[in-house]
């Protein structure tokens, strides 16, 4: 029986017992839904839900083990011999897979019966002729041991898979049978659903959780092979960058921080003032109106897709950098400091705008989060709407204000396509914001498009560049929540 | 309430100090007060009582301006401070504060040390030319403030540290660090415990020999216990106003007697 009809009978069977189940529960009750402990839908739902999620559950896990252990039953049959020389283990077993299919394909179309089908000899018949007029294309000629294989594999899945529908549908009917057996006018239907819907929506959280954990261990696998090939000394302490897909590079990770660290830094020193005192105006000097009109506008800015600020830092801050601090005799200042628009300056001022909104609109809610009654009190005292702000607002708005920098920090590290586009691809140690320096994320990006070989060190760096990336920006995250939640104690 | 010291009252000066003629305060639509006229003596403890949302407490913020914060209020009509009208434009309402002191209802120090609290005045006023003034200022007003001997040992430690009837003491003591002439208090018992609430109205009595007092309150007792002249206001308007053992023995106005009988309320 084909996965889809099975899962359309359980689907029907239980959506049966829905039925079933509230029936019974008001029959108990002799039909006044006033004497049930629980609402009629729910004593419904616990039917449903006892059928349904268990064999569902069954169905899930088979449906994941199955082919993995077919698959390993029938590559122990392979005898070393059937592996040419030119191929491998994992090439022969996906022609099993496939003529299996095709053997399959033939049992349906009624091409042939399934005892002609097990009485076929590949010494007698051509079975890739056979096949291919049923459209299964295949690569060579099938030798026995081969066909041999692919019939084992054909019968295994078969009847694993009788198997699994009799299974799920017992434990199907199973269910509903004891569900319904269990519905009675005084059965805490409600409190059952109460807690499969706390399972799921445990489900949801644990499965996002789980990602992040699944993300750290892939890469962690990957950067574990990374350090088997190269020193990870010269990673963390070396001075140059320069990868060679000959072998031999230099791949270290300071030059890259520095250009990270750098561009990043410009861009707060950009993105803290303006967005701070966009908050202060938006929060404490702004009427009503204003404010309703202007933060939509400013958080449009964070909607902005940051390949568009690229573009932006591209094609207009930098040729507007290079006006001003280059061209010699005919720039602005008559200087021959800049030669290209990628700089650094011009990476960290476009990654600047992008952040305002992120300091301005944190900040805006925290300085609100500040009582009115302290203003009340400055006010009152007779100090005037800035000293109010300096002396009381901002000192007790400061812990959330350091954790919104933090945040924004942390964007500025792992942004990618402004600096890939803005900053130049040169790693160095240098304090001019007018060169052009490279970061991790483009070295990341670099290193894994195009033609990659994913053995060689110079492609798996990335994975140990992402993680070290990812494990700065975790540091600055935990430390940014930390101290907003210190904050917070302070007024609750 | 005590009848005795009722009758001792005697209303130590005859100077007034703020004078309220045909005050309208609307916030938006509403007319929150109407046409109010009040005389407040200066050295004298002036009590408004009355309902809530009577307008008491929107009138005791037009006195020092605070009502300026909101932007839909509007005031009409002359509040003159020493002959002075305090809505005239020349008035600079940040001046204006520093001589009419504010404690509000609910204690609010600053998240700051206990003498950066009360220091927070005089410092933006430059009251004080060096630190051993400015240290001067703080003890006096924390001493006046009936608090010093509480927190001399550590005015280090944060304002928000404190009891709720020291944080409030705090804020008084901050409020008169500025040298006030005029102290308004909005409810300034209200969430405070009977023995800090009794500290707290001692300490207004002793305010009186320098400053005029006015304190909004919704305890009748207190009122009687703490003020000389009491003004009863309902539904926005100032409904009598007159020497308190008057009001509270022998109200002109039935509603007043309503209110003080708590018949209304």
């Amino acid at each position: 029986m084909p996965t889809f009809w099975l899962v359309a009978l359980l689907l029907a069977l239980s959506a049966a017992g829905y039925v079933l189940g509230r029936n019974r529960a008001l029959a108990t009750a002799g039909g006044d839904a006033r004497d049930l402990h629980s609402r009629p839908n729910y004593y419904g739902f616990n039917v449903l839900l006892s059928a349904l999620v268990p064999a569902m559950g069954v169905l899930a896990v088979w449906l994941l083990a199955q082919p993995i252990m077919i698959e390993n039953a029938v590559s122990a049959m392979l005898p070393d011999s059937a592996i040419a020389e030119n191929t491998t283990r994992g090439l022969v077993m996906s022609d099993v897979r496939r003529i299996a299919e095709g053997l399959e394909l033939a049992i349906s179309s009624g091409a042939a019966t399934a005892a002609e089908i097990s009485a076929l000899d590949a010494a007698k018949t051509d079975v890739r002729a056979f096949l291919g007029d049923l459209g299964v294309a295949l690569g060579s000629d099938v030798r026995p041991d081969i066909l041999a294989a692919a019939k084992s594999y054909l019968h295994q899945s078969q009847t694993g898979r009788t198997a699994m529908a009799v299974l799920t549908l017992a434990l199907a009917l199973c269910g509903l049978a004891f569900a319904y057996r269990r519905t009675h006018k005084d059965f805490r239907a409600r409190n059952v659903v109460e807690w499969a819907v706390m399972a799921l929506l445990i489900l949801a959280a644990s499965l996002a959780i789980l990602t992040t954990v699944g993300i750290v261990l892939s890469m962690l696998f990957e950067t574990a092979n990374f350090f088997g090939l190269h020193s990870w000394k010269d990673f963390f302490f070396g001075s140059s960058w320069a990868p060679n897909f000959r072998g031999d590079s230099d791949l270290s990770i300071l030059p890259l921080l520095w250009g990270t660290l750098y561009i990043s830094f410009i861009a707060l020193l950009v993105a803290v003032p303006i967005g701070l005192f966009a908050a202060i105006y938006l929060s404490e000097y702004a009427s009503r109106t204003t404010r309703a009109v202007a933060k939509p506008l400013l958080e449009i800015l964070a909607g902005i897709p940051t390949i568009v600020y690229g573009l932006f830092a591209l094609l207009t801050v930098g040729p507007m950098l290079v006006r001003i601090f280059g061209r010699g005799d005919e720039g602005l200042l008559g200087v021959e400091w800049m030669s290209g628009a990628t700089a650094v300056l011009t990476a960290g001022l476009v990654m600047g705008i992008m952040l305002i909104p992120f300091v301005s609109s944190l900040s805006d809610d925290i300085i609100n989060a500040v009582p009115q009654s302290m203003r009340d009190g400055a006010l009152g005292l007779g100090a005037t709407k800035s000293e109010t702000v300096r002396s009381v607002v901002l000192p007790a708005a400061l812990p959330g204000i350091v954790g919104a920098v933090l945040l924004a920090a942390s964007r500025a590290i792992g942004e990618t396509m402004i600096v890939v586009m803005g900053a130049g691809a040169i790693a160095k140690f240098s304090l001019n914001p007018l060169e052009s320096m490279t970061t991790i994320t483009t070295r990341i990006v670099s290193q894994l498009t195009g033609d990659t070989d994913f053995a060689s060190p110079e492609t798996l760096v990335a994975f140990a560049l992402g993680l070290t990336l990812f494990v700065i920006t975790l540091g600055l995250n935990i430390m940014a929540l930390y101290i907003v939640r210190k904050y917070r104690e302070q007024y609750e | 309430m005590n009848d005795m010291t009722m009758l001792e009252r005697d209303v130590t000066s005859e100077t007034s100090k703020i004078s309220a003629k045909n005050v309208q305060v609307y916030y938006g639509d509403t007319h929150a007060i109407k046409d109010v006229n009040v005389e407040i003596e200066d050295k004298t403890v002036t009590a408004f009582i009355g309902p809530s949302g009577c307008g008491k407490s929107t009138f005791l913020r037009c006195i020092n301006r605070m009502n300026d914060t909101i932007a839909t209020c509007r005031v009409e009509g002359d509040i003159l401070l020493d002959g002075e009208d305090i809505y005239d434009r020349r008035v600079d309402p940040v001046q204006l504060r520093a001589k009419v002191g504010m404690v509000f209802q609910k204690p609010n120090p600053f998240p700051k040390s206990i003498y950066d609290n009360v220091a927070y005045g005089p410092r933006i006023h430059g009251l004080s030319r060096n630190k051993a003034e400015l240290d001067e200022i703080v003890e006096k007003s924390l001493r006046r403030a009936a608090i010093w001997n509480e927190v001399k040992d550590r005015l280090d430690a944060p304002g928000t540290g404190l009891s709720g009837g020291q944080q409030q003491r705090l804020c008084i003591a901050r409020a008169i660090a500025t040298q006030p002439e005029v102290l308004l208090m909005d409810e300034p018992c209200s969430a405070l415990d009977p023995i800090a609430t009794a500290q707290v109205e001692e300490l207004i009595d002793e305010l009186r020999q320098s400053f005029s007092v006015v304190i909004v309150t919704h305890s009748m007792q207190q009122a009687a216990r703490v003020s000389q002249k009491t003004a009863f206001f309902h539904l926005g308007n100032l409904v009598e106003f007159g020497e308190t053992g008057q009001i509270f023995t022998n109200p002109k106005d039935p509603r007043t007697e309503s209110y003080i009988t708590g018949r209304i309320g």
